[in-house]
């Protein structure tokens, strides 16, 4: 009805940041590997995190997890200022993260491996004085948790070991889907496995930034970065050289960014 | 106005599949074979009498392996088994031989060999030391120390507490010590502790990836040294078995439970890799020990042979183990 309400949707379409570094700084004595780095992860989105090696990236994962503490420099969730004292305090806080390797228990089943660590407990006197397990509870929730991410499986009373590397993998990383309340961060998930496998990956980390739960994703891999990435983070030299979209830049472009034959 | 879906992820394993791929259906199997042949060849085999006693062989080796199967799961070995069960049955009875009340020398005794579990643990878990090195460390210290203590010789131990787990009762013919009872007590609470259990759950992904379960936030160490301190327990309550069994302490006892019950683990289907295998495997492997030896003794068959026969076993099992590992 009125036109005051117009200049209001610019602040609107604003995007939600779910994690930001301002002007991190990490060294080893003389040695400079994080440079006064920003870093900005919107909701609901895939963002990669690319550079060649040596340009920083493990050491900001590293920093954003709290596997190691920044020299300098202020880290946010949700714009409250965080101090990860180790990686425990960053999975308290709603943050996942997956590795390259394969972090599973080959011989315990599917519902085990995806409850592993975080086993749910039965009702009652049985779960507080007994500890027993729901194990019943927890396969119907990992069935439901697999079928709402249309990641095909078989039973999920099978044994990891059964399947094969992509399937292993998309039980790691469904895990870390299930549990992060704010973000999931893969290092490299696709690393280990074959194309196929690695598309029935792909797919699947898709398929959580599409149930709204943002994803940072570092690769080497330039095609699967331009197949489900959002945004593009770069990183050069300790620092973020730019932050570009797959659909405005080409791989060459990114490439050159790295490798700082040219800027964005 | 549903629609039916796929599901993409099958429901459940079909309960023949279940029981065929669990590990302990091929030790049973065994199990049961031998008892066949046993029975088969000797009347005597299948006699109340004779199966009442092949259990109460069971009873030690059995007992000292549930604690044996808890440290292989981890993808350890116990070395020490046999001399923290000798710790308990000399520390129990020079204490009730000079004069202290039985309860609190049995009492004091398991608690010790519950400490020694404990320093193997935290030896393991503290220092990174292979379990292997450790428990042969404290299998030469404790044998070593316990042969100094009792001076070198065996010694009776004549005390009506003591001695309790060797009383019988009668259920319906069959007559059962109470140690027979208590072995199969602790093997139902441990089983539960194994598989309806957190605990149990993180001790089997301890074993199978311990990188794994430290990145989703098992505190590792801690459970390790949990193993280890249960382990000494149990070890602790077999000494109160061993003395129930035979009232005499003896720093020379128990030379080959080490081996016995590792026997025990193996041929019950677990895995040294660790990980892989169960407690009713183990139940079954040490039952086959124990009517192995007793069939061929029946049979009047030289005692080497049943040495000869467990090792063949022993390396069908292993060959087995690595061969289904191999393939998955």
């Amino acid at each position: 009805m009125s036109a005051e309400t117009t200049p209001l949707q610019a602040t609107e379409t604003k995007p939600h940041i779910v994690l930001e570094a301002r002007n991190v700084v990490k060294t080893y004595g003389h040695v400079t590997a994080l440079d006064g780095v920003d870093f900005e992860l919107r909701a609901g989105e895939i963002l990669a995190v690319v550079g060649d090696n040596g340009a920083g990236k493990s050491t900001l994962i590293k920093a954003l997890t709290g596997a190691l503490h920044p020299t300098s420099g202020e880290i946010l969730l949700d714009g409250v200022p965080i101090h990860f004292k180790g990686p425990l305090d960053a999975r308290h806080a709603g943050i996942e993260t997956v590795y390259q390797d394969l972090a599973v228990a080959p011989a315990l089943d599917i519902a085990s491996n995806l409850f592993l660590g975080r086993e749910l407990r039965a009702p009652g006197l049985l779960g507080s004085l007994f500890r027993r397990l729901d194990k019943k509870r927890m396969r119907e929730e990992a069935r439901r948790a697999m079928n709402e991410l249309k990641f095909r499986l078989p039973a999920i009373d099978n044994p990891v070991e059964s399947l094969s590397g992509g399937q292993r993998q998309g039980v790691a990383v469904a895990r870390a889907a299930l549990f992060a309340r704010k973000l999931v961060i893969m290092d490299e998930p696709t690393a280990a496995l074959g194309v196929r496998e690695t598309g029935q990956v792909l797919e699947l980390i898709r398929s959580i930034r599409d149930r709204g739960l943002p994803v940072v994703l570092i690769s080497h891999n330039m095609p699967n970065v331009f197949d489900i990435a959002d945004r593009i983070h770069i990183m050069r030299l300790g620092r973020r050289a730019a932050v570009v979209s797959p659909k405005t830049h080409t791989m060459n472009d990114v490439v050159a960014i790295m490798t700082g034959a040219a800027t964005a | 106005m549903t629609t039916a879906t796929v599901s993409p992820v099958e429901t459940s394993r079909s309960l023949k599949s279940r029981i065929l791929g669990a590990p302990s259906a091929g030790p049973l199997l065994v199990l049961i074979g031998f008892c066949l042949i046993f029975a088969l060849s000797n009347p005597r085999f299948l006699a109340t009498h004779n199966l009442s006693i092949i259990l109460q062989q069971t009873v030690i080796i059995g007992v000292l392996a549930i604690g044996q199967t808890l440290v292989i799961l981890t993808a350890g070995i116990d070395l020490a088994v046999g001399a923290i069960c000798v710790l308990g049955t000399i520390v129990a009875g020079k204490l009730v031989n000079l004069g202290y009340d039985p309860v609190l020398s049995m009492g004091f005794a398991i608690l010790l060999c519950t400490a020694a579990g404990l320093a193997a643990g935290g030896l393991v878990s503290g220092l990174r030391l292979p379990p292997f090195i450790v428990t042969l460390g404290i299998l030469g210290i404790l044998t070593a120390a316990l042969r100094l203590i009792s001076e070198g010789g065996a010694f009776p131990v004549r005390d009506p507490f003591l001695a309790w787990t060797g009383n019988t009762m009668k259920l319906g013919g069959f007559v059962l010590t109470y140690g027979v009872l208590i072995m199969f007590a602790l093997y139902a609470v441990v089983w539960y502790l194994l598989n309806q259990t957190k605990w149990g759950r993180h001790v089997y992904a301890i074993g199978n990836n311990t990188e794994a379960a430290r990145l989703v936030g098992i505190p590792v160490r801690r459970h390790l040294l949990s193993v280890y301190l249960l382990a000494g327990l149990i070890y602790g309550i077999a000494a109160w078995l061993a003395l129930g069994r035979i009232p005499n302490a003896d720093p020379n006892a128990m030379q080959s439970a080490n081996l016995d019950s590792i026997t025990a683990v193996v041929i019950g289907g677990t895995s040294l890799f660790g990980g892989r295998g169960g407690l009713i495997g183990t139940l079954i492997g040490a039952l086959i020990v124990g009517v192995l030896r007793n069939g061929l003794t029946l049979a009047g068959i030289d005692p080497l042979w049943q040495d000869l026969v467990t090792g063949i076993l022993v390396i069908i099992a292993v060959a087995l183990d690595q061969m289904s590992r191999r393939k998955s």
